[in-house]
């Protein structure tokens, strides 16, 4: 458990100060201090406080709701159901950005054990609890499904009886297709002759892998409050993308874009979990019929019973030559969605995308369905897709090595792609260089010395088609003083975008850090941006800024020109030498206004054109090592050593970016090993709390290396690119492939639990 | 209106007294009553530490810490803990190693970290992460946690 001081590789150009300086984090003070507002801290004046009454049945058609005994209750302002809302005729019980397939609260059937059925408003919260547990529903049990193999299986009750119409938010089109009703969307990925890879191959591996239902625990839970006023309406929420979750609740209430305002305070972590629309429809619908501002915060039990993360059942095959090149690989990925689409159908793309690897692979067969069952809906969660196929894709590639008697690292090496080249056709090719990154995890881990005992070391790679649409917007004003304000769609969700896009600000303008401020994730006030998400802030946004820093310097030299009518302008740090004279942003500003009032407004923008044009705008490479040791009498797995390499291009804040390596890591670690939402047969939860979910601790900390390489080869500034999901992916894999090597067994279903690992302990000296 | 009981107790050096229902937690006085809003709630059954204030020295999980079990106490919270608007070493060890992100954590755990050194002015490696076991961090890994409580520790020792 100690700690290795960070590992920087660099290679590219020197940026501008204070890019690549580990400067404090802008939100320190604020996070250490208690100040730090995030939406669970809020409150408005005349704010009432609401509840929800979930379905105890995971999937029953409602007979009747009688909500007299809750409405009775002092104190309590409104008790609202599906039938109230669609009695109103000025709200869509739908919203959904994908598929409008989710009720607001359950119409006449639930479709999971936790559904919202009805909502309660009070004066405070227990009262609103109290009456909540009074509303008595009469529910008729419909026959029950929880895996992906029962809900496509002959007889499957129909989860969703009516197809659902497609969300406002394109991009699915090609993929909502099913051939069953139980299937929500379905996205494939070919190309190659997979017939003839797979013919004269000299090693063929088949199996079959598994991927637990997850639970992201974001620590703060799902919260929102609303407040109508003048027609229009304020969401505060915890959430990653407030100018989507604005989209999607203005649809839901038929309002202009315009009345609709979304702000999400300080986000007390995301992971994926607080992507898109959660609760905000339900707590604006309650404020809406209550007449009143609605404060609604979920428990963390409710909170898993909303979104948690895919777990997948997949059937790959994997075709090799002889000198372990990979001749063709073929995969069927069935994801368990549970009962609403939410954003599955995206996560369904890209694991369909990322299940390949950043391998050459002549011929690719994969589709990847996500299934809609009787459980908690399942959403985006970071990866996205991606580790559900890494552990498959990466365990396959080292059964090969081993069958074939290559070392798991030179068969790597014999695939990846080199930097620059596509791993699939019509793709930006790979803006990384994996085998330098291989070369540094095997110095980390020590890859040719001989390990311990029942220990052994075992690697793993990924790459995932980041950075999500490449459409942002920023403004910077550029003050009287020379300071300067920044305002971004992108929410602080932990992941430090409040440091690193000041520092841009800051390098871009030639100004002291200090005299940047940013006003972030008010849909009202900041300019737009698409999410808070896929690793793109820092790549997307800051090209954002950096145009924007662009357009205001271009003005404020027009403005020179005019106010000094100079022969000669030049750039300088911080401001314009002005015929020979050096003139400040500020001092421009207050001379073109004549003075010493006015700013300088200058507007970024990035899209689908120019260097952000070929998608993926850049690839997040994953490229992770680990050193373990298998406990033969108990089953247990310790990871003793964790290598990582952040493959950024250039790390704006290196200590950022090994902070979210590590982090990265860390939640994958508790994926591998111990997190999985188990659900009985019957559809019950058994255990949905941070108790018997287990997540990882400090004591569960393995010794640890990051490394940040800098190559300045991504598409964002000063080369940069994303950070954040890259070193989540492949951890499950690696363990999984150290494992063998330490213990012989193969393990194809995470969390490696002890009881898995003892019982394919068990089975191997069974088999001797 | 539901029966209330009287209580004293100081929260950061500052008296108050307060008529409380009997089920109302310390974490809930705090953040809804006094507007200290520091200490957050997660899992709201003692697991997650994100809560955790000290009460007489002694850390304790606001989320289930009934308020009229403080009655007479003293109470410190994460609000306390900076002097005239300056960080104290351990605020700033957090600061220094990036010991947070999204900050949800960071309350509760420089409270268990606060009562730990408290206890224990010079805890070696391990004695840290057993003292903040109990504080779950989704996001940072713990390790610059660890870090920041082992720099306090060390600046402690030179003060
Ligand atoms: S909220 Fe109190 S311990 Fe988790
Ligand atoms: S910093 Fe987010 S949970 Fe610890």
């Amino acid at each position: 458990m100690t700690r290795v001081e960070p590992w920087r590789v660099t290679t590219r150009p020197t940026p501008p100060s204070p890019i690549g300086e580990s400067v404090p984090r802008r939100d320190g003070v604020a996070k250490v201090t208690g100040a730090a507002r995030y939406a669970t801290d809020m409150a408005v004046p005349g704010m009432a406080w609401a509840k929800v009454l979930r379905s105890p049945y995971p999937h029953a058609r409602i007979r009747s709701i009688d909500t007299s005994a809750a409405k009775a209750l002092p104190g309590v302002i409104a008790v609202v159901t599906a039938e109230d809302l669609k009695a109103r005729g000025d709200i869509n019980l739908y919203y959904g950005h994908a598929l409008t397939d989710h009720p607001i609260l359950a119409d006449g059937v639930v479709r999971y054990s936790g559904e919202a059925v009805a909502g309660v408003v009070a004066e405070d919260e227990l009262t609103a609890y109290e009456a909540a547990q009074a509303i008595l529903v009469d529910y008729e049990p419909l026959t029950v499904v929880v895996d992906v193999e029962g809900a496509l299986g002959s007889g499957a009750p129909v989860i969703h009886e009516k197809e659902a119409k497609q969300g406002f938010h394109r991009g699915f089109d090609e993929d909502i297709q099913r051939d069953h009703p139980n299937v929500c969307s379905t996205a494939v990925q070919k190309f190659g002759d997979i017939d003839a890879a797979f013919a004269g191959a000299h090693l063929v591996l088949e199996g079959e892998y598994r991927y637990p239902n997850s639970y992201a625990y974001a620590m703060e839970p799902y919260n929102s409050m609303a407040e109508w006023r003048h027609g229009g309406l304020t969401v505060w929420t915890s959430c990653q993308h407030p100018f989507m979750v604005r989209d999607d609740v203005s649809h839901v209430f038929n309002l202009a874009l315009a009345n609709m305002r979304v702000i999400a305070p300080y986000v007390g972590g995301g992971y994926g979990s607080k992507s898109y629309t959660k609760i905000e429809p339900l707590t604006a619908a309650l404020a809406l019929v209550a007449g009143r501002p609605v404060k609604l915060v979920l428990s963390i039990d409710e909170s898993i019973l909303t979104t948690r993360g895919d777990g997948a059942r997949v059937r790959i095959k994997t075709a090799f030559e002889a000198d372990g090149r990979i001749r063709g690989r073929q995969a069927e990925i069935l994801l368990n969605t549970g009962a609403y689409a939410e954003n599955s159908p995206l996560v369904a793309r890209k694991s369909a995308n990322r299940i390949s690897g950043p391998y050459r692979i002549p011929a690719l067969d994969i589709t990847c369905r996500a299934i809609y069952t009787n459980t908690a809906p399942a959403s985006s969660f970071r990866g996205f897709g991606a580790p559900q196929g890494v552990l498959p894709g990466e365990s396959q590639i080292d059964e090969a090595a081993e069958r074939l008697g290559i070392d798991p690292i030179e068969i790597r090496r014999r695939n990846v792609v080199a930097p620059g080249e596509a791993p699939w056709p019509k793709v930006r090719g790979l803006d990384a260089d994996l085998q330098a990154d291989l070369s540094l995890v095997a110095e980390a881990l020590d890859w040719a010395s001989t390990p311990q005992p029942s220990h052994a070391r075992g690697i793993a790679i990924s790459a995932s088609d980041a950075g999500s649409e490449p459409v942002s917007t920023a403004l910077i004003r550029i003050h009287v003083d020379g300071s300067a304000t920044a305002t971004i769609g992108t929410s602080e969700i932990g992941q430090g975008s409040a440091t690193v896009m000041a520092q841009i600000v800051a390098a871009e303008l030639g100004i002291p850090l200090e005299n940047v401020s940013l006003l972030q994730s008010d849909t009202a006030a900041v300019a737009y941006d698409r999410s808070t998400g896929a690793s793109r802030s820092t790549t997307i946004v800051g090209l954002a800024l950096q145009d924007a820093a662009r357009d205001a310097r271009a003005q404020l030299r027009e403005w020179a020109g005019e106010v000094w009518s100079a022969e000669s302008i030049e750039e300088a740090r911080g401001g314009l030498v002005v015929g020979g004279v050096h003139r400040g942003w500020g001092e421009i500003v207050g001379a073109y206004f004549a003075g010493d009032f006015g700013e300088v407004v200058g507007r970024g923008r990035v899209r689908k054109v120019g260097a952000t044009k070929q998608m993926p705008p850049f690839w997040e490479v994953g490229c992770v090592g680990v050193e373990v040791h298998v406990d033969e009498e108990t089953g247990q797995i310790r990871v003793d050593k964790l290598v990582t390499v952040g493959d950024v291009g250039c790390a704006i804040n290196p200590q950022l970016v090994e902070s979210q390596d590590l982090g990265a890591a860390i939640m994958g670690f508790g994926m591998a090993l111990t997190e999985e939402l188990i659900y009985t047969d019957e559809g019950t939860l058994l255990n949905g709390n941070i108790v018997e979910y287990r997540v990882p601790r400090a004591s569960d900390m393995p010794e640890y290396i990051g490394i940040i390489a800098e190559r300045g080869d991504g598409v964002g500034i000063y080369g940069a690119k994303g950070g954040g999901e890259g070193s989540l992916n492949p951890v499950a894999a690696a363990i999984a492939n150290a494992v063998r090597r330490a213990a012989g067994i193969r393990l194809r279903e995470a969390p490696f639990t002890p009881e898995r690992v003892w019982l394919a302990i068990r089975e191997r000296d069974a088999a001797k | 209106m539901p029966e209330t009981i009287d209580i004293t107790l100081s929260v950061n050096g500052l008296a108050h007294e307060l008529a409380v229902q009997a089920n109302v937690t310390i974490a809930d006085l705090l953040r809804l009553e006094l507007g200290l809003t520091g200490a957050k709630i997660s899992c709201d059954m003692q697991v997650c530490g994100a809560c955790t204030v000290l009460v007489d020295g002694l850390a304790v999980s606001g989320c289930t810490y009934l308020a009229v079990d403080a009655d007479g106490r003293e109470v410190a919270t994460v609000e306390g803990l900076a002097t005239d608007g300056v960080l104290n070493p351990l605020q700033q060890a957090f600061i220094d190693h990036a010991a947070f992100q999204c900050g949800y954590c960071t309350p509760g755990m420089l409270m268990s970290a606060t009562a730990l050194l408290a206890e224990n002015p010079r805890p070696s490696r391990a004695e840290v992460i057993a003292g903040i076991d109990g504080n779950i961090c989704r996001c940072t890994g713990y390790l610059p946690i660890i870090d920041a409580v082992l720099q306090a520790a060390e600046a402690g020792a030179q003060r």
